[in-house]
């Protein structure tokens, strides 16, 4: 039988819990409430005598100097409504889990006693409430009806003697575990209608390629061997279409696509992964030669590149968008814990030294009318924020850096990236460790978590826009302690050289994780029916394709199994052997004795052909933005500094640990308060070395309304720039692309595919001129192409949009920079020319315009001052440095004197410039490439040296003093014509700049 | 090994596993500190009797979530130290550590080593009872997980030999359950009779302790931030010494002229240099 063990705090004292709750009902959902208690509830599923039952409750699930508990009873009382919440069977309970060990522990292991621990929470409010609002608290803020379930109870329905009833969320329905055929001859629409039902996502043509295979009597041949038939089994169509998948095959970026430019020219570009990113990539080893420090490009989970002669680095970004729009915490958790195995699977396998998190969100004061099934913007952003910092902090990985990005249009798909960075020793037993090997007769291992329904379709779902019917079993919720656990083994089993090979179980679970490593040795044999289980009734093809988390995949050395599996036991981490690698040339899966699944590896990774597509360019012209400057422009500076995409981020970043593991060098938050924006972060991966890493993000989708050639430009400046000013040098950074778009695929549902695809064909022209003009090679990269919301008649697509993160080498973290003014008396200078292209700026939005001139990037020029300002501050010459970007030149001077605690005399006529006759333009254009650095006038003279250049008094690229940090704290602005333009305190600043997000 | 050939030599364990994470730094700081072994030892190696506390003379229990924290800060981590039996014997970990404090060595708890030590009972430990909780940590006042710098005021009379000659201490706070509880009146006037309360979150100017957020970044009772028993061997301090090794640790170092060495290491080397000179 069931029983309930109810924990609550003791009368008197605060509940955090219940008071956060309390002020999100008010804020989120504006229902005034008087009060909000929790009690925290488990429910445990076995047989236990009262007095066993004590020992726990009074042991390991409640704290008696501030909790009191109750067993099969209630302890709510003086409520006006009670809404319980708990998960829905299958959903991963991570704290009922914990439970369960601690039980165990304490009672001691029976041998006939199973059970499982199941928790939820009872939320007890007070307050005028009606029943309307009582289920809208529950259902729009306290539950996610997509994983979780709730119960709502008024208080005259309750009886305190009684209680809550016992509630067992068991997985239910474990009917015969079956294997079924499905006939693929049949007609196109059949054809169709089998890939839309399934979730496959497959194309009419993709199916009529798997049809072709079966129809083969060469294959029909072999097939008959193994006992299948001509019928494709629901495990090998399912394992096709994870392979196949866009999420998996990238088929967009390998796609043939026919260019028109729009001005008549016209060319064929046969895969632009190909040409624009691995091209350039392989452009710039070739060109650094003997000093080429790129080790591992584009072929493992994630890039890797030295770091010194013993260690290598590696890097990896990924987005969780589709799970995270419908359950953010759970999606965003996931994304994290699901980046961190990149990392730690590339290669030998490294350890995770850094997360850096990019989110996408419409804004949360979003107040028209959802479409279906969107959640509220502000519920998502705090969902996906807690999922982050729970999946972040408890996995011991610093959040070094990250921003946050708002435009309305991320409404139907918010963009979660999650990046990782990894340390792993160049050598191990004297192996390289960026490579990888199988050889025939390794052991398929799986270790970490068990496998569930959770994540069934995972990658075939995120390779479709968010519709109607997308599946609920796509959402997991990761468990990063389960991940933990395993990575402290593994890192062991790394060090003792116990496994061969690595990789993670992400999209598609084990049928990309063992189809994909078993390139390397020419086939497998894997055993589904050994693989554990969460809970019994899974069929064969459930197990394949599982995408529940913390699993690792390897490859073990027969000889070696033994003392893997022992470590593994000793460490109380779960791990399995599932069969074994072999050069069969085919990927064949069984569950025991029988077949399920019998493919020709060649026709797995090789079969799909490349897709066809063409791409149309037509640059849009709006209409010119006329509007007079502003009369108060401190008025207009304060204005920019609290909007969204400027203001200060401080309420998110607090949340996340960003110094765990001690290298912590420049942080998310610098200068005199601690509260300044710093550009790009510095740790030190190694703590008995100077050396340092500098990592750092570009992102500016508003420049896509424009033109995504010139968004990509800029997204890939304002990373490097990040970096520079910080203490980054040009020879040794290295990018990653991570491109999020809407669906570019002409079709009935995207009209405008053309345009889309062109859109995507131009950011790449842009990736490929840009990362070989700077040097900066990208390692690895993702793209996730379906960011589209189609319900009904709504549709909404995403701006397309180019994360660029970029990981340096600082020879010695000494010398890094931070952004905040430092002394009164030092001098002001703007690095880099201010030109009249204001197109999609903050102050054209914040004036509802769009315009036409968006920023451009003159690589030839910024990268002579980027190699310039690397030298002056490697010198000890620079005071502070920050990159200017959104909000342009007032935001950057405003933030440099405001960080620093200081205040900035500056006379805007000095400011290199190009085509700008009014002061808001020049103080909020966004040209690129430019920087606010101070220096001490002791250092003046032989900074302006180095900026000049050796040989020339004239400077190759534009810089010029244009004023000086003063003890007084106001930054007082004369205009182009000489006025003063504004004087304006700079706490007053700060405050404009940080009270838009300090929820 | 004989007596003899161990004279002088400090051991520091640093204990990991189910969630640890603070583990690399805490052991990097006893290296710094002096310390001529350091092991950074995976419970399940305690648990499997093949290292044992006997060993050393200095245990280090380092911040992280243990098992996540899921049933409240390190409740699922002491009911394993308490319950889980050490292969082989009928012997659990806390007997372990009961014998490492009955020999006069040291233990530091650091965040969620300092939530372990309160939640065992450990600390404060008053009457020599290291295993009835009096004191706890809790939810901060905010509901919130936060990463911020805070100033502690040394108490000069406390018996604390980690912070012998230190008047204040600036370090990072990186935890969501942090407030300091007690279970009532008498033990919180205990504690301040005994001088047991070695930190406390103050203002960064006057040096005295504050109420005040965020300078409390969690609204602990009399704003303390750290305890330690009655010999002043076993200290538990929320905010993170291991931090804070070198200047550049520091959130300011770029504007602010610091010495090349962090404040947290003098807690590690006062530690180091006691058992030298008193312990071994």
């Amino acid at each position: 039988m069931a029983h309930r063990i109810e924990i609550g705090f003791k009368e008197g004292l605060r509940d955090a819990l219940g008071a956060k709750i309390k002020r999100r009902i008010n804020e989120h959902l504006h229902i005034p409430i008087a009060d909000v208690k929790t009690v925290d509830v488990y429910t445990i599923d076995g047989s236990f005598s009262r007095e066993e039952l004590v020992k726990v409750a009074a042991g390991p699930l409640s704290d008696a100097v501030i909790q009191h508990y109750v067993i099969d009873g209630a302890l709510a009382d003086n409520f006006d409504w009670l809404i319980e919440v708990g998960f829905r069977p299958g959903v991963t309970d991570n704290v009922g889990k914990t439970a369960r060990e601690a039980m165990e522990l304490l009672l001691g292991r029976l041998p006939d006693r199973t059970f499982n621990v199941h928790t939820s929470r009872q939320y007890l409010l007070r307050g005028t409430l009606g029943r309307k609002e009582a289920e809208r608290i529950a259902a729009n803020l306290l539950a996610n009806d997509l994983i979780e379930r709730y119960e709502v109870v008024p208080r005259q329905d309750w009886d305190t003697g009684k209680g809550m009833p016992p509630f067992v969320p068991r997985v239910t329905g474990t009917e015969q575990i079956r294997t079924e055929e499905i006939d693929l001859d049949v007609d196109e629409e059949a054809l169709s209608a089998i890939s839309n039902e399934r979730v496959l996502a497959l194309t009419l043509e993709e199916m009529q390629i798997l049809r072709d295979y079966l129809r083969d009597p060469a294959v029909r041949e072999e097939r008959k061997k193994v006992g299948l038939g001509a019928r494709i089994t629901d495990g090998e169509l399912e394992c096709l279409a994870q392979t196949w998948s866009e999420h998996c095959k990238h088929k967009i970026f390998n796609g043939v696509i026919i260019y028109d430019d729009g001005a008549g020219h016209t060319e064929t570009i046969n895969s632009l992964f190909k040409t624009c990113i691995k091209g350039s990539t392989q452009q710039i080893r070739e060109k650094m030669g003997a000093k080429d420090w790129c080790l591992s490009v584009f072929v493992d989970n994630a890039g890797v590149i030295r770091f010194n002669e013993n260690y290598s680095l590696v890097f990896k970004v990924e987005t969780h968008n589709s799970p995270s729009a419908l359950d953010p915490y759970g999606g965003a958790l996931t994304g994290i814990v699901g980046v961190n195995r990149d990392p730690f699977g590339t290669g030998y396998g490294a350890k995770l030294i850094f997360n850096t998190d990019v989110f996408c969100f419409a804004p949360p004061d979003y107040v028209k009318a959802l479409p279906k099934r969107i959640l509220h913007p502000r519920r998502i952003y705090e969902g996906v924020r807690e999922g982050v910092e729970h999946g972040g902090n408890k996995s011991g990985i610093p959040t070094i850096n990250g921003c946050l990005v708002f435009d309305e249009r991320y409404l139907g798909k918010p963009l979660v990236y999650c990046g990782t960075g990894g340390i792993m020793p160049a050598t191990i037993q004297g192996k390289p460790t960026h490579t990888k090997e199988i050889l025939p007769g390794d052991l398929i291992v799986m270790t970490g978590g068990r496998i569930g329904k959770d994540g069934i379709h995972g990658a075939t779902f995120s390779s479709e826009e968010l519709h109607e019917g997308s599946p609920v079993t796509a959402v997991q919720i990761g468990d990063p302690i389960t991940q933990k656990k395993m990575t402290d083994f593994l890192l062991k089993a790394r060090d003792l050289g116990l496994y061969r090979c690595i990789t993670d179980n992400g999209a598609g679970g084990l049928s990309s994780s063992v189809g994909e490593t078993a390139q390397l040795s020419g086939g497998c044999d894997l055993d589904l029916k050994c693989a554990p289980l969460k809970y019994p009734g899974l069929n064969p093809w459930e197990i394949l394709i599982s995408e529940s988390q913390e699993r690792m995949t390897l490859a073990i050395d027969p000889v070696r199994i033994d003392a893997f599996l022992g470590l593994a036991a000793k460490m109380d981490v779960e791990a399995t052997v599932l069969g074994k690698y072999t050069d069969s040339g085919m990927f064949h899966v069984r569950y025991g004795n029988r077949t399920v699944a019998y493919l020709r590896m060649d026709f797995l990774h090789n079969g799909l052909p490349q897709m066809n597509l063409r791409a149309r360019w037509s640059p849009r012209r709006r209409e010119e933005p006329v509007f007079p400057p502003p009369a108060n422009m401190g008025q207009a500076l304060k204005q920019m500094l609290s909007r969204l995409n400027i203001c200060s981020k401080e309420s998110v970043i607090r949340q996340y640990d960003h110094e765990v593991q001690g290298g912590s060098v420049v942080k998310p938050l610098v200068g005199a308060m601690n509260d300044g924006p710093s550009d790009a972060a510095v740790i030190r991966p190694l703590l008995d070395t100077y050396e340092g890493i500098v990592v750092a993000n570009g992102i500016c989708p508003r420049y896509s309304d424009i033109d995504t050639y010139h968004m990509a430009a800029c997204a890939i400046d304002e990373a490097i720039r990040n970096a520079i000013a910080t203490g980054a040098s040009l020879d040794h950074l290295a990018g990653l692309d991570n491109f999020c778009w809407c669906d570019p695929v002409q079709s009935e549902k995207t009209p405008d595919g053309e345009y889309k695809l062109a859109q995507l064909v131009r950011a790449n022209m842009a990736l490929f001129d840009y990362t070989i003009a700077y040097g900066v090679p990208c390692i690895s990269g993702k793209d996730s192409m379906k960011n589209d919301y189609a319900i009904d008649n709504t549709k909404i697509s995403i701006p397309p949009t180019l994360l660029f993160s970029v990981i340096g080498k600082i020879a010695d973290v000494r010398q890094a920079v931070t952004m905040d003014a430092k002394r009164a008396g030092d001098i002001v200078y703007v690095l880099g020319e201010t030109r009249n292209e204001m197109g999609a700026s903050e102050w054209y939005a914040l004036n509802g315009y769009v315009g036409n001139t968006c920023p451009k990037v003159d690589a030839e020029k910024a990268k002579k001052l980027y190699e310039a300002l690397t030298k002056a501050i490697a010198k000890g010459l620079v005071a502070s440095c920050h990159d200017c970007s959104d909000g342009g030149l007032g935001v950057a001077l405003a933030e440099t004197a405001f960080a620093g605690g200081l205040g900035m005399q500056i006379d805007l006529a000095k400011v290199p410039q190009e085509g700008i006759d009014r002061d808001d333009y020049l103080l909020f254009s966004e040209s690129q490439s430019r920087f606010v650095a101070t220096v001490s006038p002791d250092h003046q003279k032989e900074f302006e040296e180095i900026l000049r250049g050796e040989d020339s008094n004239l400077s190759p690229f534009a810089f010029a003093a244009i004023g000086e940090i003063t003890a007084a704290s106001f930054l007082s602005l004369r205009g182009i014509t000489g006025e003063i333009l504004m004087r304006e305190s700079i706490a007053e600043l700060k405050a404009s700049w940080q009270k838009t997000l300090s929820f | 090994m004989t007596k003899a050939n161990i004279n002088k030599i400090v051991k520091s364990i640093v204990i990991t596993g189910n969630g640890t994470n603070c583990e690399m730094e805490m052991a990097h700081a006893c290296r710094l500190a002096g310390s001529d072994v350091v092991d950074i030892v995976h419970i399940s190696e305690l648990l499997h009797g093949e290292k044992r506390l006997d060993d050393y003379h200095f245990l280090n229990l380092p911040g992280g979530f243990l098992d996540g924290d899921d049933l409240g800060s390190a409740k699922a981590g002491a009911n394993r130290i308490l319950h889980a039996t050490i292969r082989g014997t009928d012997e659990k970990l806390y007997d372990q550590m009961t014998r490492f404090i009955r020999d006069g060595k040291l233990i530091l708890g650091v965040c969620n080593g300092f939530q372990l030590l309160v939640k065992l009972g450990l600390l404060p430990g008053f009457n020599g009872d290291y295993l009835t909780q009096t004191v706890t940590l809790s939810f901060n006042d905010s509901g919130r997980f936060e990463d911020r710098w805070v100033h502690l005021a040394v108490n000069p009379e406390s018996p604390c030999i980690y912070t012998r000659g230190m008047k204040d201490i600036y370090l990072p706070v990186r935890h969501g359950e942090g407030k300091f509880i007690v279970r009532d009146p008498s033990v919180l006037a205990r504690l301040h009779k005994e001088h047991r309360i070695v930190v406390q979150y103050s203002g960064a100017d006057d040096g005295t302790p504050t109420m005040t957020y965020p300078a409390n970044p969690n609204g602990a009772i009399d704003a303390i931030a750290g305890i330690c028993n009655d010999t002043g061997r076993i200290f538990g301090l929320m905010p993170h010494p291991e931090a804070y090794l070198h200047r550049t640790n520091h959130p300011r170092w770029t504007r602010e002229d610091l010495p090349e060495m962090g404040m947290g290491l003098i807690v590690f080397q006062n530690a180091v240099d006691f058992i030298r000179r008193q312990v071994i």
